[in-house]
């Protein structure tokens, strides 16, 4: 057991240091960096492309993918490194779902069409995705969802609603799964497609979050078309499609890293801010909490190199990574519901206040967190796989 | 980075369960558990020729020289199997003399604790309950050649068995730093003056009060320099504390397993209790929890062996498999129901033994606060 980083590993993530602790600095005045910060407006959208243009070209979106299509053939543990500084620094510019979620289906379903024509975008990070999954009444069990494909000359036709599709005023295309045969059980009549959204037939509505911003919304699909050449694997064999999309690295690094900038900050406000005639670090109850935070978030860190060492030997982790994901997402609510009850009064104010602590970061983290939890798999699901999966309890 | 295993790792752990499963049932537990002085001479042998003694002692000083990770492994089968006899103690003891002690000490000690010759007995605690410097009030008064020891040492282990113990004891009062003016001396357990009282505790581990009165011992036996022991015994009790995190997580391996397989078998209104969501919601929160805690502890250690500074992540691990072990032995009695509570279920040892550990060598509030210090708090 050695847990000494490679040279190679060391000098890449030196790289990624150097590159992200600059590109911070060109992040417009009320960037946060929290999660969905990059929709709340177009300054951050802006900043948001103009690092994925970067790291497109350097080949960063595309890691772990062969050489043959643009990628750089590193492994997942050398992804796990790009994802845990670039959450530490808090910066942008990553497609949530196009190099880790849609690329790895693609290259393992997709043709070599599909392949040629979408994974080049991806990897320049061109595409700003948007995922058509969940809907009102398909959550957890999302294979019975009801948006209907229909064939209809080189085309699918498609209606239907989509629910808490994050980012769709922003996006401009979307991974779907639509059921294209009604008549088989649930998992085999689904297609999982792939489509711009600039065109008639999709109407995206808001849905605002308990904060009053914009990352959700509503899209409905009114005789939507589809070229049949969007279709990523065969017809009806979709939700085999998305199992490939489970293949990234699912270590949770980066909520646990960008935490862990965040406990720097604290530290220092903790040192500089006086109630009831002392430092809040001074206050023993407000040293173990810290210290609790700090002890949860080495662990999860531990665990996600885990994870990312397996996943790196080639092994498929359900239990392990599910346990990252419960772990890391239920870590975040903890943490920004900690730093709210130690900032006490000013934990509550919003940013743009002057009184507002931290820019006000956790007023928006104890909430938007609250959707770590339930989306990309709730933790009710991530504990049912541990126990089906890797304790073999019955079902 | 490699988190694998080593070839010489997994054949420590698959000795050690073929040693535990041969050697050392619960039943034997048990008997352990009740009788005063816990020992069995035939065990303690076997152990000693399997090298388990000397693992991490050199080769020139009659060890293996293996490495501390591989004593980790060890101590986890240690702690799943319940291991009584005084091998943490006198291991623990091995790690200060081995990197303090003279050329002349090592060669008349560490042999001796390799062949099984020699038990030790860590006589560090006392009435003040603490593992700070400041809680050290045993006093060694220099007289001709030797010291003269006086004091109270409370809830040492295995002073029982002991033929020896290492010993620290307050050569100076240095009221601005406690950490200044505390020696480490090898004492003969026999010595007159030497006073051993039994404790009877949560896990039946054998504790005792161990009073000193008038008890010389040669400055031949002084480990480390006059008034420089404490920093000696801060490296010990981050190896100390490691290891310990090391038998929880062993005896939270044997939790897991046991409380699946039951889990499995129990039948209630006509299913397994394991499929029942609720069950399974312990259960997976069991699993994952342990699996972390054990990570952390892995990474610990590990830099524990490199040799350099790790106060911080010491007790992280310390900590969080302190609290990991003790909340999760308690679902895991839960689990069990009614036959978990009983004095004839092994449940019961796991759960009793995770209260005394967590606070064994550092316990999660002051380790807490130890990480608050070196987060910059």
């Amino acid at each position: 057991m050695d847990f000494q980083l490679t040279p190679e590993q060391q000098a890449l993530k030196n790289e990624f240091e150097k590159f992200f602790s600059e590109e911070i600095k060109n992040a417009p005045p009320n960037w946060s960096g929290n999660l969905m910060a990059l929709f709340e407006s177009d300054e951050n959208w802006a900043y948001h492309r103009s690092v994925a243009d970067k790291l497109g070209e350097k080949g960063w979106l595309s890691l772990p993918w062969p050489k043959k299509y643009g990628g750089q053939e590193h492994s997942y543990f050398e992804q796990l490194l790009f994802n845990e500084v670039r959450a530490y620094y808090r910066v942008p510019g990553v497609d949530m779902w196009g190099p880790q979620i849609v690329a790895p289906s693609i290259l393992e379903h997709g043709s070599e069409e599909i392949k040629n024509t979408w994974l080049p975008r991806i990897s320049r990070g061109e595409i700003n995705w948007c995922q058509g999954w969940s809907e009102p009444n398909a959550g957890s069990d999302l294979a019975s969802l009801a948006t209907k494909a229909v064939e209809n000359g080189d085309d699918y036709v498609l209606n239907g609603q989509k629910i808490w599709t994050s980012g769709a005023h922003r996006a401009d295309h979307m991974f779907l799964m639509a059921r294209t045969d009604p008549d088989v059980p649930k998992h085999k009549g689904i297609t999982y497609f792939l489509t711009d959204i600039d065109k008639p037939g999709i109407t995206i509505r808001e849905l605002l979050f308990m904060h009053k911003k914009r990352d959700y919304n509503e899209v409905f699909f009114d005789n939507f078309r589809i070229p049949k050449k969007n279709i990523v694997g065969d017809i009806n064999k979709g939700w085999y499609v998305t199992m490939a999309g489970i293949n990234f690295e699912r270590s949770m690094i980066g909520s646990v890293s960008e935490l862990q900038g965040e406990l720097e900050e604290l530290v220092e406000l903790c040192k500089g801010t006086e109630r009831n005639g002392k430092t809040l670090a001074k206050d023993p109850l407000v040293r173990q909490k810290l210290a609790q935070l700090a002890i949860e978030l080495e662990a999860a860190k531990n665990w996600a190199y885990y994870v990312s060492h397996l996943q790196s030997k080639g092994q498929n982790v359900p239990a392990e990574s599910s346990a990252a994901k419960w772990f890391s997402s239920e870590l975040t609510v903890r943490f920004a519901n900690t730093v709210i009850e130690i900032m006490g009064l000013y934990g509550t104010l919003k940013e743009g206040s002057k009184w507002a602590m931290l820019d006000g970061r956790f007023e928006d983290m104890c909430q938007i967190s609250l959707g770590i939890t339930i989306a990309g798999g709730t933790t009710e699901t991530m504990k049912n796989i541990i126990s089906w999966m890797g304790l073999k309890l019955p079902r | 980075m490699d988190l694998n295993f080593t070839e010489t790792q997994d054949i420590v752990r698959t000795t050690a369960r073929e040693f535990m499963a041969r050697y050392y049932p619960k039943s034997l537990v048990r008997e352990l558990e009740e009788e005063p002085i816990g020992f069995r001479e035939d065990i303690w042998k076997e152990a000693a020729n399997l090298g388990w003694l000397g693992w991490v002692i050199p080769e020139e000083y009659g060890g293996v020289g293996g490495d501390f990770l591989e004593l980790i492994v060890l101590l986890e089968e240690m702690g799943k199997a319940c291991f009584m006899l005084p091998f943490f103690s006198t291991v623990i003891c091995s790690l200060p003399i081995l990197a303090a002690g003279t050329k002349e000490q090592k060669e008349e000690l560490l042999p001796k604790i390799a062949q099984g010759e020699m038990i030790f007995s860590l006589a560090f605690t006392e009435p003040s309950a603490t593992y700070e410097a400041a809680g050290i009030e045993t006093k060694a008064v220099a007289d001709g050649n030797d010291y003269v020891i006086n004091g109270t040492k409370l809830f040492i282990h295995d002073a029982q068995v002991a033929h020896s113990f290492l010993c620290a004891a307050r050569t100076e009062t240095d009221k601005a730093n406690p950490e200044n003016g505390i020696t480490l001396f090898v004492v003969d357990a026999k010595s007159p003056g030497i006073k051993i009282t039994p404790l009877e505790a949560i896990a039946d581990d054998k504790q005792t009060e161990v009073i000193f009165k008038d008890v010389k011992v040669s400055k031949d036996a002084m480990i480390g320099e006059i008034n420089q022991g404490f920093p000696i015994i801060k490296r010990l009790l981050e190896q100390a504390a490691v290891a310990k995190c090391a038998e929880m997580m062993g005896g939270a391996d044997w939790m897991v397993e046991n409380c699946v397989a039951y889990a499995i078998e129990r039948v209630q209104y006509g299913k397994p209790i394991g499929s029942y969501g609720i069950i399974q919601s312990y259960l997976s929160e069991m699993w994952a929890e342990v699996g972390i805690a054990k990570r952390l502890m892995y990474y610990a250690a590990w830099l524990v062996a490199q040799g350099g500074p790790c106060a911080k992540e010491v007790a992280m691990a310390k900590s969080l498999a302190s609290e990991v072990y003790r909340s999760q032995t308690r679902m895991g009695v839960q689990i069990f129901g009614g036959i978990g509570t009983t004095r004839e279920h092994d449940m019961g040892l796991y759960y009793r033994r995770a209260r005394q550990a967590a606070l064994l060598f550092g316990d999660p509030i002051s380790m807490r606060e130890r990480v608050a210090q070196e987060i910059g708090l």
